[in-house]
């Protein structure tokens, strides 16, 4: 069986409901949602403690509510919402291979977004020393532990990380009854802001910048974790868990197995400024594009890539190939890191979002066929959004890059 | 002690349900013995079989007249026969064995010459270039590579689990949770386990790591001492399998077999093993060093491996000796074999070793009387070289998303004749959580579906299956 929709939304997370909506608000016909998980809502629906909505929907909803809220949205709009059928492989010209409870299907469409979201790196690809015993998991599955089942994983874990997510994750586990044994971050700094730095202490939970997860030993669950401080000492914690925090990726495998692939830095899609691809049949938004911006925040930019493919589906394919925009290390990514000329009128992204891969101190600067025209020098931290107005010229230019001079 | 909660009498009591210990069981339930499968964890693969490369070796390498290649030989043979109808794996793959240096290059007509002696006769020694014809993801430095057709990839956790589940299929029982204390013997044996004590007429010691405490458990001098070689492993994103199509060797050392870069039947690819001597049995740990060269090693091999993302890592214990040879030992006044020190080739040569352990058997004077029907057998294929679950109808739904495992493969797993026993088991059995994510999307549910149901439960705070 094969269905044939104008565009085919991958992914009903906040920005791919969000382009759904806007495709469907300016007339495009027939605009799929497949999502692989039973609700919309995306990675917000295990997120019991965090308030979304406010800017898009004018208030709070809190976890599952505001995925109820996005399909209420997705229904009022118009939009076909496919639940439970996972996407498997992406073809050349639309065409998508998805497997549901029915078994497989073909499905093409004129325009395809891909708004599969971010997760958290896990233990394996973090290459951490130790025994491979039950009890080693991300946040995200925590909460999805707490949020769905009404279970938790363990009581007493050791949290490894201090990204936003990592605080959210010590919030869960007090929230459950678990009382994590300590907090380890592996820069000589915390990665978040105060006051959500504060929370360890507030909760009596000793807290470890420059301290490294060095041993997790258990034959069948976790017993104890070795961390390393930062002066050199060795300390063992007997704990039942490790709680991996943050470390987003954004969960591309679709595209790394098909002949799209990912943009190196940031492991997602590249995309030019209106959110298209190198085949220009596929377009994508939210946090697929990059690790990790809120959930506000992919929604506002999968609202923008959806009026993009409205315009583009009006207005003709886009063919021509994209000048691919360059960075120096410690730069870890640039998105959108393709530009063309012939975009639309408006583009979806106003500006490049970088992220730097470690804390340094220099200039920053952006050049278009080798002619500065854009420099800051400042602190970088990573983990934080920068914004750089991408220039009119810049989609007419032969090379565009970004220079970092680092300062000593 | 007179505790006798399983007091059938049994014709033979295996030791150790690693792929020797299971293949054997199935041997002698084919022969119409009745059997017992004795193993101390919660489930089947518990120790060195859990974590291996996946080869089915041809035996090119192996030591000429040896009785592990004539095992060998034994069991990749069986294996070809008899995959189809369980249905496994098989992906005829081949094999380069790669020199990256002339004075590899010259030890490639050694063995190639070996190979020949060693009854292989698919070899094919390969110039750069024709090398790369066949895997043109080889790094451009190749200087040139021994074929050998026949080295296969198989699906390491299911051959196993189908030679098991025949057995059973045929009336063997599979006691788990039961560790061997000791054994004495009175014209039959009676075997203590943590798990209750158990009465057979012969026993076979298949306990690979602890093939040497076995054996003195059974009252026997050791003729041997197990000492355990770590292997670790990087496996890379399924993306990796296109550019890896065939099993890539080195040229051995007198040490060690090398690190080899080679497909699995999963569609993922594998950068290991390293071989590490350790006295540990039980810990099996992973080290971020040498996962960080593992992954540079890979990608000094083929170079677009580089840009492609760890998907899992793990780590194996060789059951090695001091000496290389398999240690098997017969002590027909006693009724007992010991299938010792099966080191790095025994997935190979499981089904030879069963076959041989049957030829020992005879000479202890025992017959049975082989079943009248031989009960057809199959287990769900996990690989991608047959039809998967996800694409027939009514699968029920995806549950892990990266491998793609339904809803009603893990129910049928869990309603299998041969239950997994822990996460890890089940795991093995369906591959849910084994993908990308590690669990990311999916723990959750394991840890609701399975709830109750596996020695070690996923969430806290829940009591395990006794
Ligand atoms: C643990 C965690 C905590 C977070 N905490 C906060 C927070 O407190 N505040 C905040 O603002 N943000 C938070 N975020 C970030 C934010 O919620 C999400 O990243 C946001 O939901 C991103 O929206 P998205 O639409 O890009 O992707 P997602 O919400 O991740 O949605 C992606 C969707 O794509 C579907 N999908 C993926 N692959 C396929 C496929 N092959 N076939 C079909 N469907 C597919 C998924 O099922 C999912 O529904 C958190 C994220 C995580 C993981
Ligand atoms: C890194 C690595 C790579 C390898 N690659 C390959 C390959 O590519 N091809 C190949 O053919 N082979 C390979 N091998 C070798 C192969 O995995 C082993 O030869 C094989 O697994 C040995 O199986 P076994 O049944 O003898 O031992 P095990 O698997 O260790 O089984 C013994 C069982 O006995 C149980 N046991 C122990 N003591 C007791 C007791 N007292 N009471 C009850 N039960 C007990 C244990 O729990 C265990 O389950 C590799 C091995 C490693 C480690």
């Amino acid at each position: 069986m094969s269905t044939v929709a104008d565009v085919i939304v991958v992914g009903g997370g906040p920005a791919g409901v969000a382009a759904a909506v806007e495709l469907r608000r300016r007339g495009v016909k027939h605009v799929t949602i497949v999502d692989r998980e039973p609700h919309l809502g995306g990675a917000t629906r295990h997120c019991s403690h965090s308030p979304f909505g406010m800017r898009e929907f004018g208030r709070l909803y809190f976890g599952a509510a505001y995925g109820r809220r996005l399909e209420r949205a997705a229904a009022a709009a118009g939009v076909e919402v496919l639940t439970g059928h996972s996407v498997v492989s992406l073809g050349e010209q639309g065409a998508l291979t998805v497997t549901s409870p029915r078994g497989v299907d073909m499905m093409s469409a004129k325009r395809v977004v891909i708004a599969t979201g971010a997760r958290e790196t896990p233990r394996s690809a973090r290459f951490i020393s130790g025994d491979r015993p039950v009890g080693v998991i991300t946040t995200g599955t925590l909460q999805s532990y707490a949020a769905f089942h009404g279970l938790m994983p363990f009581r007493r874990p050791l949290i490894v990380g201090s990204e936003l997510v990592s605080y959210s994750a010590l919030l869960t586990c007090l929230a459950h009854g678990a009382r994590p044994v300590a907090m380890v971050e592996p820069n000589p700094y915390a990665l978040a802001r105060a006051p959500f730095t504060w929370l360890p202490r507030l909760a009596g939970i000793p807290f470890h910048c420059g301290a490294e997860l060095i041993d997790i030993v258990g034959q069948n669950r976790v017993e104890a974790a070795k961390i390393r401080l930062e002066n050199g000492t060795v300390q063992t914690l007997a704990c039942d868990g490790v709680l991996l925090t943050g470390c987003f990726t954004p969960e591309s495998a679709l595209l790394l197995r098909s002949l799209q692939g990912v943009a190196p830095g940031s492991a997602g899609p590249a995309i030019d400024q209106d959110g298209r691809m190198q085949n220009p049949a596929y377009f994508a938004g939210g946090n697929v594009l990059r690790a990790v911006e809120t959930a506000g925040w992919s929604f506002r930019e999968g609202r923008r890539v959806g009026a993009a493919v409205a315009e583009d589906l009006a207005r003709g394919t886009a063919g021509e190939a994209p000048v691919t925009v360059g960075f120096d290390s410690p730069i870890k990514l640039v998105v959108p890191g393709l530009l063309r000329r012939n975009g639309l009128a408006t583009p979806a992204f106003q500006d490049f979002q970088l992220r730097f891969e470690r804390r340094v101190r220099g200039c920053l600067s952006l050049e278009l066929n080798g002619r500065e025209v854009w420099s800051r020098k400042a602190l970088w931290l990573p983990e934080r959004r920068i914004l750089v107005p991408i220039p009119p010229a810049a989609f007419k230019a032969g090379s565009v890059h970004f220079r970092f001079t680092e300062e000593s | 002690m007179l505790q006798t909660p399983h007091p059938e009498l049994y014709d033979v009591a295996i030791i150790g349900a690693g792929v020797v210990g299971c293949a054997v069981a199935r041997r002698f339930a084919l022969a119409g013995a009745k059997v017992v499968l004795i193993e101390k964890g919660a489930d089947i693969l518990s120790g060195a079989s859990k974590a291996n490369s996946a080869i089915l070796h041809t035996g090119f390498d192996a030591p000429p007249d040896s009785l592990e290649l004539e095992l060998i030989r034994a069991g990749r043979e069986e294996y070809l026969e008899i995959h189809e109808s369980l249905n496994l794996a098989l992906m005829k793959t081949g094999a380069l064995i790669c020199a990256w240096s002339g004075e590899d290059a010259e030890k490639l007509e050694e063995i190639e010459k070996q190979g020949r002696a060693n009854g292989v006769a698919e070899l094919r020694l390969l110039s750069a270039s024709s090398a790369r014809e066949t895997m043109p993801g080889l790094a451009g430095r190749l200087v040139a590579a021994l074929e050998v057709e026949g080295e296969h990839i198989i699906d390491p956790w299911s051959a196993p689990l189908a030679y098991l589940t025949q057995a059973v299929a045929l009336g063997a029982r599979f006691l788990r949770g039961a560790e061997l204390l000791n054994g004495t013997f009175g014209g039959g044996w009676t075997l203590q386990t943590t798990n209750g004590a158990v009465r057979a007429s012969a026993v076979v010691n298949a306990a690979g790591l602890y093939g040497d405490v076995v054996d003195q458990r059974l009252g026997f001098t050791a003729e041997f001492r197990i000492k355990p070689r770590k292997g670790q492993f990087v496996v890379l994103d399924k993306a990796a399998c296109r550019h890896v199509p065939r099993i890539v060797l080195p040229v051995p050392t007198a040490t060690t077999k090398g690190i080899v870069v080679c497909p699995t039947a999963f569609g993922n690819v594998l950068i290991g093993p390293t071989a590490e001597e350790q006295e540990d049995r039980v810990r099996a740990t992973v080290e971020t060093g040498t996962l960080r060269t593992l992954l540079q090693r890979g990608a000094e091999i083929v170079p677009a491996l580089a840009d492609i993302p760890v998907t899992a890592v793990y780590a194996g214990l060789r059951p090695a000796t001091e000496e290389k040879a398999y240690r098997i030992f017969a002590r027909p006044e006693k009724r007992a074999i010991t299938l010792g020190g099966i080191r790095s080739t025994g997935l190979s040569a499981a089904l030879g070793l069963a076959q041989h352990a049957m030829k020992l058997h005879a000479a202890f004077g025992e017959k049975f009387d082989a079943p009248p029907l031989i009960p057809k057998v199959s287990v769900p294929n996990l690989t991608e070289t047959l039809e998967r679950d996800w694409q027939r109808p009514d699968h029920g739904e995806i549950v892990c998303h990266c491998e793609l495992v339904t809803r009603r493969e893990i129910e049928a797993a869990m309603a299998s004749p041969v239950p997994p026993g822990d996460f890890g088991g089940l795991r093995r059995r369906t591959r849910a959580g084994m993908g990308h994510c590690q669990g990311f999307y999916c723990n959750a549910r394991l840890a609701a579906m399975t709830k109750g149901q596996l020695a070690t439960s996923l969430a806290a705070g829940e009591q395990g299956k006794q």
